[in-house]
């Protein structure tokens, strides 16, 4: 049999070699100037990410490589939301690159785009060796990124923990993938489902292999996700590692986790999900999982005094809320994922860019100095708090649509099959947990506007820091309001996964 | 395209809270006399429209004024859709009249001016669209909306314990809010097509299962029922009231707690007919309790707001014995003019309260007396909104009373409308009791010598009010036929 090479069409990958390029010119701009250059580093770094931007918009879909490079809708969705998190990450970083990492700046800027393109191969990857490829270039650099603050311990401490539990659920998921090519002979996700749906009705004895498979790939995914019992790690690195790296990997890396597990689950496996209580299915082991996430998520952040801690527990409660996404299985779920992510990246990344203007200033995170900001800056106050009604779903802010999205691909699901009226008590579960989220994201608008003296810190912010803060303000209020465009794009996606689009 | 009126009424607030913004900070004339006239056009405007509708639609009770349906999410089949009829009007109307009023009471305001004016103007924009709004999702944002400016103007400009009662007052609602969205959610998706449009799902309401009907039935009312609010979810009204400003707490009494008798007029009580059947009674149980309960609690506080506060548990408890008795048209215009009424005396009746307060700085009434005799025009107009509140005959408070028992007597058991009137003296003991110890006997002349009287400034705020609860307590005529046509049909609608 004659061998053929399968078409590589290199066009299709353009945008991540370009970026991958720029990652390297990065680099040796910093070298080459002796790391003398302060800002022009992140410009340019903000210039890469933007030609990327456009590049991705001129690269129509396609596939390369044989089947193993798919640009399809979801792809580029959650590619924008990549290039959209490392864009926001990079701008409010330059208040950091004139104090804390003053020796290291290329590699800073250069590792989140080397981690960026690692997240957008995983996009396309249709091909469980290449996607865990991609996994881990999106995780290594950010080991580092976690860490950066060499001096600091948190820091170190978040860096080595996010290392050792990174590496350690890499391994579980090759792990569980193993046991997927042990089944199907293939790695290729669309052949696997086929060859495992005739394995499995051929050989009725699957179903345990099967399970291995699935507890190990979730446990592996779960922690990319920092979805409970897999969650320890969170509040910890965020609270270590530099505030912006905070905020890269609440969106990027966990956009990433998702990306993964659609690909593996709502698509590799969507044979294995039944509203019956199957022993190989996944659908309710997630759906537990997502419920202890939200529970968790949102009781713990009310305590916290640290506000990036308390994001981190928000962070966990956000993921339970998008995993109801993923489990409802119909043509709205995966379409209210993106969405929410979407919406979920514009609040957060602007929290968090106001969080680390506040603490290039101040250097504090605890949430009891910011005591009467409303006074002193009322503007950045103002904005926060946007944020966060918009994270705790308040309409007409964008989180709120993201929810209602949510909650309404569940709602369907339950209502169309009794089986599936288990996804009612999802819904309950989400609801009631949001009640308890207003609270501590009520908390910090309550330190902020209702104390009666004043808070002793002006708070000055950078161009790129106020152009991302207004980025995400736009995008919150935007898209809570007008948000047709990205749902009709966030729509697409369901049929290059053979859901019937709408 | 014709003027869009009731976006108007949503929308020259929204542009009124930008303009406010937009002033710069210490041009506290300017903030505020922007804030009254971006809130002048609605109150116009709505004032028209009981005009209008009264001439041209009352008759027949129609839905009137509509715009739209326009797409606004059509990936989610959200519409943009507006209208008013006979029961929204007369809302709008007192929204209208309460909003400009409580800008003008909140020229006393001294603390972060601006930023209270924009919270105002964005609370009149939400209480004005939930009126008007006919998409459930449409109707969601604008109940949702007015939640945030409500915890700001409580959490910054309130009193002791200022934090406590805004996070109390948000969660409350919003917990309410939840069971509302689920049930929106039941009725998009079991309705084919799928739809957010409350005139069609009013048709598909009954089609439903009757467990489904008594689950959405549950949810909807749970979450109207907390803004009412019915016992026993009211506990955060006293609350509330008793730390927000005075403005704010004649909105809240005033406009909020009617939000909730209005979208169960509008959405729970047409839309689920075979649930309303079964639980109505209940209903009317719980309305009984809220009378006499509220009015009992009334009778036992020291503090003058509070015993408004509870007052007004009390007299919304009548609105939902009048709910319970779905079936009587007089019955339900009872509890429409309930709510007016209400609006405008307990309006006052805060008002007044925050006038005594703004001199005096204590509520405590065992702490005043006599005062009769220093602050005659005051004493007077207080005098006048205490005998409204109970029900004395000539005011608007009678007339509703007076409907609402009169229709239940004839829909409800008897024996339970006979308890509810209880209510109505006990009433008459709080508010007596009330002016008793403040007004009359010994005046304490060391302590209370340096009052002054009502201002012109505030009679402006209440002047309005007495006309408008004299004129409805000696000739209701009009207001209850503007009303009719469209109570008629909902009745109908009821007892399908």
């Amino acid at each position: 049999m004659d061998f053929q090479l399968p078409p590589y069409d290199l066009k299709m990958m353009l945008p991540e070699i370009f970026l991958f390029l720029w990652a390297l010119v990065v680099f040796t701009f910093d070298l080459l100037t002796n790391r003398k250059k302060e800002t022009a580093i992140g410009y340019l770094t903000l210039v890469g990410i933007l030609i990327t931007g456009v590049l991705l918009a001129f690269t129509g879909y396609g596939r390369g490589f044989g089947n193993m490079f798919f640009n399809d809708p979801m792809a580029r969705f959650f590619k924008i939301i990549f290039l959209g998190a490392a864009f926001m990450a990079v701008g409010s970083s330059f208040g950091i690159l004139k104090q804390r990492i003053r020796n290291h700046r290329g590699e800073y800027f250069g590792l989140i785009l080397l981690s960026t393109v690692g997240m957008m191969f995983l996009a396309s990857s249709q091909e469980l060796l290449s996607l865990y490829i991609g996994l881990e270039l999106t995780t290594i650099p950010l080991f580092v990124l976690a860490a950066f603050y060499k001096d600091d311990k948190l820091s170190v401490e978040a860096g080595i923990k996010y290392f050792i539990v990174g590496a350690f659920s890499s391994a579980l998921l090759l792990y569980g993938i193993s046991f997927l090519y042990g089944m199907s002979g293939t790695t290729d996700i669309v052949q696997m489902k086929i060859n495992l749906a005739i394995t499995h009705l051929t050989f009725t004895n699957i179903g345990m292999t099967l399970v291995i498979a699935v507890v190990t790939m979730l446990a592996g995914i779960g922690y990319k996700l920092g979805l409970p019992p897999f969650h320890q790690w969170v509040p910890d690195v965020y609270e270590g590692s530099p505030t912006p790296v905070a905020a890269f990997l609440s969106i990027g890396s966990k956009a990433a986790g998702l990306v993964a597990f659609a690909k593996i689950f709502v698509n590799g496996l969507s044979a294995f999900h039944g509203p019956e209580m199957l022993p190989n299915d996944w659908g309710q082991l997630v759906a537990l999982m997502a419920i202890l996430a939200m529970v968790l998520g949102n009781t713990v952040a009310i305590w916290q005094t640290n506000i990036k801690r308390m994001l981190g527990y928000s962070s966990i409660a956000q993921a339970g809320y998008i995993m109801i996404g993923m489990v409802t299985m119909n043509v709205y779920g995966l379409s209210s994922v993106a969405f929410y992510m979407f919406a979920y990246m514009f609040a957060n990344m602007g929290a968090f860019a106001i969080v680390t203007v506040f603490e290039d200033k101040t250097g504090s995170t605890q949430i009891a100095s910011y005591r009467g900001l409303s006074k002193s800056a009322p503007g950045l106050s103002l904005t926060l708090a946007i944020f966060l009604l918009s994270l705790a779903g308040i309409p007409p802010l964008a989180g709120f649509l993201a929810k209602y999205y949510v909650f309404a691909a569940a709602v369907e699901k339950a209502n169309s099959a009794d089986s599936a009226s288990w996804l009612y008590w999802l819904v309950g579960v989400g609801l009631i947990t949001t009640v308890f989220s207003l609270y501590y994201y009520a908390n910090i608008i309550k330190q902020m506007y209702f104390s009666r003296e004043d808070s002793p810190y002006k708070i000055p912010v950078s161009a790129p820091a106020m152009m991302v803060i207004a980025i995400c303000l736009i995008g919150v209020i935007l898209f809570g309001v007008w948000p047709e465009p990205i749902l009709q794009f966030a729509g697409d996606i369901p049929a290059s996964f053979g859901f019937i689009a709408r | 395209m014709d003027f869009p009126i009731l976006s108007s009424l949503v929308f020259f607030p929204i542009i009124g809270m930008v303009a406010v913004m937009l002033l710069p900070k210490n041009a506290f004339g300017a903030i505020r006399w922007t804030a009254v006239g971006f809130s002048l056009p609605p109150l116009v405007i709505s004032a028209w429209l009981v005009f209008d509708y009264f001439v041209n639609f009352a008759a027949m009770g129609t839905m009137a004024y509509m715009e739209g349906p326009f797409d606004w999410i059509p990936s989610l089949n959200v519409q943009y859709l507006m209208g008013a009829d006979g029961i929204s009007v007369p809302m709008l109307a007192l929204t209208g009249l309460l909003s400009t009023i409580s800008l003008i009471a909140s020229f006393g305001i001294k603390e972060r001016v601006k930023e209270y004016f924009a919270f105002f103007l964005l609370l009149e924009a939400g209480m004005m669209g939930v009126f008007c709004a006919l998409d459930f999702f449409l109707f969601y944002v604008f109940w949702e909306i007015m939640l945030v400016p409500m915890y700001f103007l409580i959490g910054i400009w309130g009193g002791p314990r200022k934090e406590y009662a805004a996070i109390k007052f948000f969660l409350y609602t919003l917990f309410g809010s939840i069971f509302m969205l689920v049930a929106i959610l039941v009725m998009y998706f079991t309705s084919e097509p799928h739809s957010l449009n409350m005139l069609t799902l009013i048709d598909h309401g009954p089609t439903l299962s009757h467990t489904l009907q008594i689950v959405c039935f549950s949810f909807f009312f749970v979450a109207f029922a907390i803004k009412v609010p019915v016992w026993p979810f009211h506990t955060w009204l006293p609350v509330a009231h008793v730390v927000a400003p005075t403005a704010v707490s004649v909105i809240l009494a005033g406009v909020l707690l009617k939000m909730g008798t209005y979208a169960m007029l509008r959405v729970n009580w047409p839309m689920f007919p075979e649930a309303l059947r079964t639980l109505g009674f209940w209903i009317a149980i719980l309305g009984v309790i809220g009378i006499i309960y509220g009015a009992l609690v009334s009778l036992a506080q020291k503090d003058l707001k509070k015993l408004v506060a509870y007052s007004s548990v009390s007299h919304m408890g009548y609105c939902m014995l009048a709910l319970g008795a779905f079936s009587s048209v007089t019955a339900i215009a009872g509890c429409m003019f309930q709510m007016v009424s209400h609006g405008l005396i307990t309006g006052a009746l805060f008002l007044l309260v925050g006038v005594l307060y703004d001199r005096a700085h204590t509520r405590e009434i065992a702490a005043f007396g006599g005062l009769g005799s220093k602050l005659p025009i005051y004493t007077g107009i207080m005098v006048f909104f205490s005998m409204a509140a109970l029900g004395l005959p000539g005011m608007s408070g009678f007339v509703s009373e007076f409907m609402i028992f009169v229709g239940a007597f004839g829909a409800l058991n008897k024996v339970l409308v006979g308890i509810s009137i209880i209510g109505v003296v006990l009433g008459a003991a709080y508010m007596l009791r009330m002016v008793q110890h403040i007004f009359l006997g010994e005046f304490n002349l060391a302590r209370w010598g340096d009052l002054t009287d009502i201002n012109a400034r505030e009679l402006v705020t209440v002047v309005p009010l007495i006309i408008l609860t004299l004129v409805i307590g000696i000739y209701p005529k009009p207001l209850a036929n503007l009303m009719n046509g469209t109570l008629e049909h909902l009745v109908g609608l009821m007892s399908r």
